[in-house]
């Protein structure tokens, strides 16, 4: 089962394109960050590059309040070899590096334990370790004037303290690749 | 004046192609063509995709022509594709405009 709102996202340590790892703590562990960004994504869906860069955006904009996003990529690169580590890591150095670390999910067990549907698949995961919203990063990939409102308003929902008022919407964009 | 035979192909994995059969209907009306006229083929296997030289969701072709050509060495696949709009956005759909263009070179070029 997908973790709801409210319960702990599953924890994972998985490599970047840098030669870092990154993990996201689960069960019941307080998170360093403010909030984490957990956005699954990859090199070759439409869908997911239309919203890239409102995605960047979000990450420049929050850092300084202690917030930090992932982007990870479990698709299948056999059957799609657009998004392979080394595509991956082609990808940031051709973009000059992105703000946020990029992660191969190369068993595609992250992407299972969070049930990601489509790439993009956006999570919130809240100081105290609790998935905090889950969606679409705004209401329309064809429109970079709403600048991801949705998960901005997430964010700013969860640095406040408040409960997210908008804490799950629907998913938009190319089908999670699965191995098979 | 012939009816050009536009056809869309799909892969159901991609979720763009309802949007590209109502622009491209928009577009036939505009240039005067029957809407219903659009064949609409699902392409669901590899097999298929190899056999159609698909190389994505969607693909509109007009007379047999993609109406924005891949490359060469474009990977046929059960996938996404990646379009442009005139103004730069990223999209998974083909521009309007540009089944507007499509569909008025088939036509020109039908007309005797």
């Amino acid at each position: 089962m997908s973790p709801a709102i409210g319960e702990a996202a599953p924890a994972f340590d998985l490599p970047d394109t840098d030669g870092g790892r990154h993990s996201v703590g689960g069960d019941g562990a307080r998170q360093d960050a403010a909030a984490t960004v957990v956005v699954c994504t990859c090199n070759h869906c439409p869908y997911a590059l239309a919203w890239h860069e409102r995605l960047l955006d979000v990450a420049r904009d929050y850092a300084d309040r202690g917030v930090r996003m992932l982007a990870i990529n479990p698709n299948d690169a056999e059957r799609y070899p657009r998004d392979s580590f080394d595509a991956m890591r082609e990808r940031v150095r051709a973009d000059g590096g992105w703000p946020v670390p990029y992660l191969r999910d190369e068993d595609q067990s992250v992407a299972r334990a969070y049930e990601a549907k489509t790439t993009p698949d956006v999570f919130v995961v809240a100081p105290d370790g609790a998935i905090a919203y889950r969606g679409a990063p705004d209401a329309d990939h064809g429109e970079p004037d709403l600048r991801a409102a949705w998960l901005r308003a997430a964010l700013d929902d969860v640095l406040a303290g408040r409960p997210v008022e908008r804490a799950e919407t629907k998913p938009v964009g190319c089908s999670v690749k699965w191995r098979a | 004046m012939t009816q050009p035979r536009v056809e869309l192909l799909f892969w159901d994995g991609c979720p763009s192609h309802p949007q590209a059969l109502a622009d491209l209907r928009a577009a036939m009306a505009d240039a005067g063509l029957d809407p219903d006229t659009v064949l609409v083929r699902e392409v669901d296997t590899d097999q298929r995709a190899d056999r159609e030289r698909f190389i994505g969701s969607p693909t509109v072709r007009i007379d047999g022509e993609d109406v924005e050509p891949p490359g060469d060495d474009e990977p046929v696949g059960l996938t996404c594709r990646v379009y442009h709009r005139r103004d730069g956005r990223v999209s998974p759909v083909p521009d309007p405009a540009v089944l507007r263009e499509a569909l008025e070179t088939a036509m020109t070029r039908s007309t005797p």
